[in-house]
């Protein structure tokens, strides 16, 4: 039918009419999908309900409303230990050097991984490695970790340094595959020995792509790292749910705006350095 | 253009260059007379800038290598724990594991469902109204900003513990990330057919919807399945604040020291987002 089509409509020009009635018909295609997602649906609504409000959920939702238009002004600019600013700047650290030591760790890793480097059931047991690093949610790791480290913003960093190995390696794959080996072959011909191979034909087509991925990574991290505080590993989310679990709603308005901007902030710069880095 | 440096960030001669006398353009006079400025690679400063930001990290999360060599091996003690499931545990994983599954699925598609008319009004190619595009932006930038598992933590206050909250956490996160990807995917798609339907004399509505809706709709569906992804991991966790699912097991099995317990959810999460990562990469790439 499609190949009659074709013929048709190379033997003459057709009308735009012509060309209307020989648009492809798939009615079928998109009945069997409509169907899946619905059907699908109804399955997810059977045990999702709205039972109405919480006990005191309508209070909740006000002291939120009040906390963010009313932070503790007090606690926003307190430079001390407990402070936001303090605070803060100890959850970007968590991120800075989870970010930092995942984006080395991940190296050997995504080497290891990439089936064009390594024979292919290497790949596969370390692509399997990563999946499972990938799989288990931060904040397991973290709990794990306490074990060795104890409740502390150290814990935060270990965790961090292995969460980020799986994002970040995968990501690294895709930059290794794309590497234009061609290159080398005209080093080779200018007399060039393998480590001026490496650093004039490998590094500067390698470098950008993984400082970009280690700072989109770093974004990650950074919003990552103000959750893991739940746990006990560090960073400005132990406070927040302490506060939230204690109703201190204008406290809570506090660590929010703080987090809120600080959020901006980073996603601002990374976005920014990541477009110089890609159009140089 | 990246030759005397690694980070190929600024190499051209900015005014700061010229200011700064550190990164002044070295001249270079050329044998036929000319001279040419070579500007000065940035990467030392960049380099102490981030020897300086880690020490002070190292500081301030009081970081200590020591205590990994010394504590180490508790580790991998409960790691031990954690490979060696407990299989007759699956029986009590099921129900909280389809929890899961159901939360992401319904909130994948209801986060996504809410982003698309508001992606729309949030890009500069359609909406010409320049503060409504702030405004949407704004919004969106806020949603983002919270982490998922703080919005889970305050719809299990309001809407009381149990799968609902949880899916009103995840249909807020897909909604911020899914809005912003298609404003994105938006501004970037030809215009060229938007206008002719306009001239012709369409409304904005029948415009955007038979021309550029057709061109959107791919990118949609695999944005759509690539939150659902995202959401199948981060749904396991909400739990963990109450949120219904795999997360309360989680929380229960680590308070009770039952590793091989945990080990059995863990196992039951790896091969559900095993199946779907899979099922959605591979129609992913049929989309484009």
């Amino acid at each position: 039918m499609a190949k009659n089509n074709r013929s048709m409509l190379t033997e003459r020009p057709v009308s735009v009419e012509e060309a209307y009635e020989l648009r492809p018909r798939l009615w079928w295609l998109y009945t069997l999908i409509v169907l899946i997602v619905v059907s699908l649906l109804a399955w997810s609504g059977t045990t999702v309900e709205f039972k109405g409000f919480a006990n005191k959920g309508i209070e909740v939702a006000k002291g939120v409303g009040y906390g963010l238009t009313h932070p503790d002004m007090n606690l926003l600019l307190n430079l001390t230990n407990e402070g936001v600013p303090y605070q803060l700047f100890q959850t970007v650290a968590i991120a800075v050097l989870g970010t930092i030591i995942g984006g080395l760790l991940a190296v050997p890793f995504s080497f290891l991984a990439c089936d064009k480097i390594v024979p292919k059931w290497v790949a596969v047991i370390f692509q399997a490695v990563i999946l499972l690093i990938r799989t288990i949610p931060s904040i397991v790791w973290a709990l794990v970790w306490i074990r060795v480290t104890g409740p502390n913003a150290f814990c935060g960093v270990v965790t961090q340094s292995v969460c980020s190995i799986g994002m970040i390696t995968k990501m690294y794959i895709t930059a290794i595959e794309d590497l234009d080996t061609k290159i080398l072959e005209s080093l080779d011909a200018a007399g060039c020995d393998a480590f001026q191979k490496i650093r004039y034909g490998i590094l500067p087509q390698i470098i950008p792509n993984f400082i970009s991925t280690v700072i989109y990574r770093f974004d990650i991290n950074v919003k990552d790292a103000t959750t893991l505080g739940i746990v006990g590993a560090g960073g400005i989310g132990a406070a927040l749910v302490q506060c939230i679990n204690s109703s201190r709603w204008s406290m809570v308005g506090a660590y929010l705006c703080g987090m809120i901007v600080l959020m901006l902030f980073i996603e601002f710069f990374s976005t920014k350095i990541r477009n110089k880095l890609t159009r140089g | 253009m990246a030759k005397n440096s690694f980070f190929a960030v600024g190499s051209r001669v900015t005014l700061f260059d010229r200011v700064v006398s550190l990164f002044r353009p070295e001249l270079i006079t050329l044998p036929n007379g000319h001279t040419v400025e070579r500007p000065r690679s940035r990467t030392p400063l960049i380099v102490t800038i981030l020897i300086a930001v880690v020490f002070a990290s190292i500081k301030l999360t009081g970081f200590d290598i020591g205590i990994i060599i010394r504590r180490g091996h508790q580790f991998t003690v409960i790691l031990k724990q954690i490979f060696q499931p407990d299989f007759s545990y699956f029986v009590k994983v099921v129900d909280p594991l389809m929890d899961t599954i159901k939360m992401s699925i319904l909130g994948s598609v209801l986060g996504a469902t809410l982003a698309l008319p508001f992606s729309v009004v949030a890009s500069t190619n359609i909406n010409k109204t320049g503060w409504i595009v702030a405004v949407c932006r704004f919004i969106l930038n806020i949603v983002r900003t919270l982490p998922t598992l703080i919005i889970a933590k305050f719809a299990a206050l309001i809407f009381g513990l149990g799968t609902f909250a949880g899916t009103v956490a995840i249909t807020v996160f897909t909604f911020g990330v899914v809005s912003k990807m298609m404003y994105e995917a938006i501004e970037t798609i030809d215009m060229g057919a938007f206008e002719a339907m306009e001239s012709a004399g369409a409304d904005k509505f029948q415009a955007f919807w038979s021309a550029c809706f057709p061109q959107i709709l791919p990118t949609y569906l695999s944005y759509c399945l690539y939150s659902l992804e995202m959401n199948i991991r981060a749904a396991a966790i909400l739990g963990y604040v109450g949120a219904g699912g795999l997360g309360l097991l989680i929380n229960e099995r680590v308070g009770w020291r039952d590793y091989q317990g945990l080990g059995m959810v863990l196992l039951a999460l790896f091969i559900v987002v095993f199946i779907i990562e899979n099922t959605s990469q591979y129609l992913r790439r049929k989309l484009s």
